[in-house]
């Protein structure tokens, strides 16, 4: 007899389509809500909604949140959360501004950008990991603390970027392939390195045991302070980048560049279906979310309503979307 | 559902080769003298425990433990709530170090031990549901801590999929054809989840087994097999530590009881020599005293001067 497995296995006869609804109850709840969405938007403004210039449009803004989103998704995998971004954005580029007036390179102004957001990144994740303090008022903390500092450093003052225009750096993060703005090629490749970073290596495997059970992961010995560490540090680096994007596109640096950003990036993550309370999340869900909360805005203003709905709508579509994945959560599992 | 023999759970000398050859060696009778005869001689010292003290925030869980572990041997740890065990095996485990005191595995000091070293050695833990992720499923769950990954990090899904899922055919007795290695571990029963964790601790090249309170919310029939499967790690010249608060549990698969009281070895009672009447006469004792009478240790130390080892000379 075989010991320990006990289990008269109880009667759980499912059919093939409950068995396959189960296992993606969350990515298809997500693909239903986006497909909702656009509809919707094509119902109401067809003449927007079907020419490609709104698509266009998309392509080159939603990545400048997107790409923070798909690396902020892995974090709060992780149970851990990040409210710095913001200011990572800002600060970056402090760095990026400095490095290139100083050496009049834009490449190494990136470079330096993506340094320091890693470093803030760094800061982040030792406070969090090595003094123990939860993530959430960490961040909050360094939101200020890094905001403040860019503020501190540029006397409040923005810097035109007119003159990286030139460079071959500046085609690489703001050019075009095409008509198809080249932020959009990045947002898919990093869309791809972030799938394979969280399903297909260690990083992904020990952060979802970390945000599901941080206990099973202290008694299976799982590196927790380096994962953790290593999630804020790319979560940095994203937000580095993605700041780089938006500067060079605006061809100007301002020290509140990255505020607007922090209300689309975390609704982009929680209305893709990732936990609040860690353990769950998927990169596709980040990726559709995103696109729906950078299409609401273009969309009330295309079928008819003015702007001050934007923020109505943005908070209807995140409650909605998390009691739907919820619900889909109970009834499927 | 037809459960394989016992020593089913693979108790195996390479990871690989339990997932390659688990037919073979979920046959004991195949796999057990093969690997009684590469250990070393019975009643060794596998694993031993020097004067182990430990402090949390000024309070001492543990004190001055002492404790032997032998070839091929079970060796149960009984104590009430807050007698240090869990500590104790943290500390055995890796996730603890200890304050004071030394550990040493196969005669080898052992310093700084961590999880992962402690894996390496073959130290392994069934730590019941506690250490398995709820929303994860089945093959991410057996990989916890150590992924099957390439060099650069990279997982092998493929490859700890297939292991899985010979795993449950052949090991953990799932058939049921709802469960799969997809299949997320909230579903399972307490039985399966069981199941699953000894799997996982068996599956990799195991030495030493401890079961923390592996009884716990199982029901008779799965108690049954659990202390089946206790005796089928002896049978294989494993070593085992089986801890419970429960002495009926431990007294019928143990060799060797050890009390813990308040942080301190109170007593060690081979099975062979104590019946479970007097042994449950001193753990009335331990519990109301802290120690034993003297009356009460002269007449244990009258019949078997070697069972009170060291540590009880403490409570002097």
């Amino acid at each position: 007899m075989n010991p320990a497995v006990a289990t008269a296995t109880p009667s759980r006869s499912r059919s093939p389509i409950t068995a396959f609804a189960s296992a993606w109850a969350s990515q298809i709840g997500i693909t239903i809500a986006f497909l909702a969405l656009w509809l919707a938007f094509i119902i109401g403004a067809p003449s927007t909604f079907l020419s490609d210039r709104i698509y266009l449009a998309f392509a080159q803004t939603t990545p400048y949140f997107a790409i923070v989103a798909l690396f902020l998704t892995m974090v709060i995998i992780a149970g851990d959360i990040d409210l710095s971004f913001i200011s990572e954005m800002s600060l970056s580029l402090v760095g990026f501004v400095f490095t290139w007036q100083a050496t009049g390179s834009v490449e190494l102004g990136i470079l330096a950008a993506l340094l320091v957001g890693a470093l803030c990144g760094l800061f982040n994740g030792l406070i969090v990991t090595y003094i123990g303090i939860p993530s959430l008022v960490v961040t909050i903390g360094t939101q200020f603390l890094f905001g403040g500092l860019t503020l501190v450093l540029v006397n409040g003052k923005s810097y035109p970027l007119v003159a990286t225009n030139t460079a071959f750096s500046y085609g690489l993060l703001a050019g075009k392939i095409g008509t198809i703005p080249i932020q959009f090629f990045w947002l898919v490749a990093l869309a791809v390195v972030a799938w394979v970073l969280l399903n297909r290596h260690r990083l992904g495997q020990n952060a979802y045991v970390i945000g599901d059970n941080p206990q099973a992961a202290q008694l299976m010995g799982i590196p927790m302070r380096r994962t953790r560490i290593t999630l804020f540090v790319l979560t940095g680096m994203a937000a580095a980048l993605a700041a780089s994007m938006n500067a060079l596109s605006l061809n100007n640096f301002y020290p509140n560049l990255g505020s607007g950003y922090l209300l689309p990036t975390l609704a982009a993550v929680f209305v893709g279906g990732t936990s609040v309370f860690g353990g769950r999340g998927s990169i596709y869900g980040t990726f559709l979310g995103a696109f729906m909360i950078g299409g609401i805005q273009a969309g009330i203003v295309a079928v008819g309503l003015t702007d001050y709905y934007t923020q109505f709508v943005y908070g209807a579509v995140v409650l909605a979307a998390v009691s739907v994945h919820a619900i889909l959560q109970r009834r499927f599992e | 559902m037809t459960l394989p023999p016992a020593g089913g759970y693979g108790i195996s000398t390479d990871e690989r080769e339990s997932a390659r050859q688990s037919t073979h060696l979920a046959d004991p009778v195949l796999a057990a003298p093969a690997l009684a005869a590469s250990a070393p001689a019975q009643g060794a010292k596998r694993l031993e425990l020097r004067h182990i003290s430990k402090s949390f925030g000024g309070v001492r869980v543990l004190q001055d433990v002492s404790l032997e572990l032998g070839t091929g041997e079970v060796v149960g740890l009984l104590g009430d709530n807050g007698a240090g065990k869990s500590t104790l095996i943290k500390i055995i485990t890796g996730v603890h170090q200890p304050d004071e005191g030394e550990i040493l595995f196969r005669g080898q000091r052992v310093e700084g031990l961590t999880v992962q070293r402690a894996r390496q050695l073959g130290i392994e833990t069934v730590f019941q549901e506690r250490a398995l992720a709820d929303q994860l499923p089945l093959w991410r769950n057996i990989f916890i801590g150590r992924p099957v990954s390439g060099p650069l990090g990279f997982l092998k899904v493929g490859d700890m999929r297939r292991m899985t899922s010979e795993l449950m055919g052949e090991s953990m007795g799932f058939t049921s054809a709802v469960l799969t290695p997809n299949t997320v571990v909230k579903g399972l029963s307490g039985g399966e989840r069981q199941g699953l964790a000894i799997v996982r601790a068996l599956h990799f090249q195991a030495e030493i087994i401890i079961l923390d309170e592996p009884t716990m919310g199982l029901s008779l029939k799965e108690t049954e097999k659990l202390v089946r499967f206790v005796e089928g790690i002896r049978a294989a010249g494993k070593s085992a530590i089986f801890i419970d608060h429960n002495i009926f549990h431990v007294y019928s698969v143990s060799d060797r009881i050890v009390v813990l009281d308040r942080g301190r070895v109170a007593g060690q009672f081979p099975t062979s020599r104590y019946s479970l009447d007097e042994l449950m006469d001193i753990m009335r004792e331990v519990a109301a005293t802290g120690t034993f009478t003297e009356q009460e240790r002269y007449r244990l130390e009258d019949r078997t001067p070697e069972a009170t080892t060291g540590s009880s000379e403490d409570h002097e």
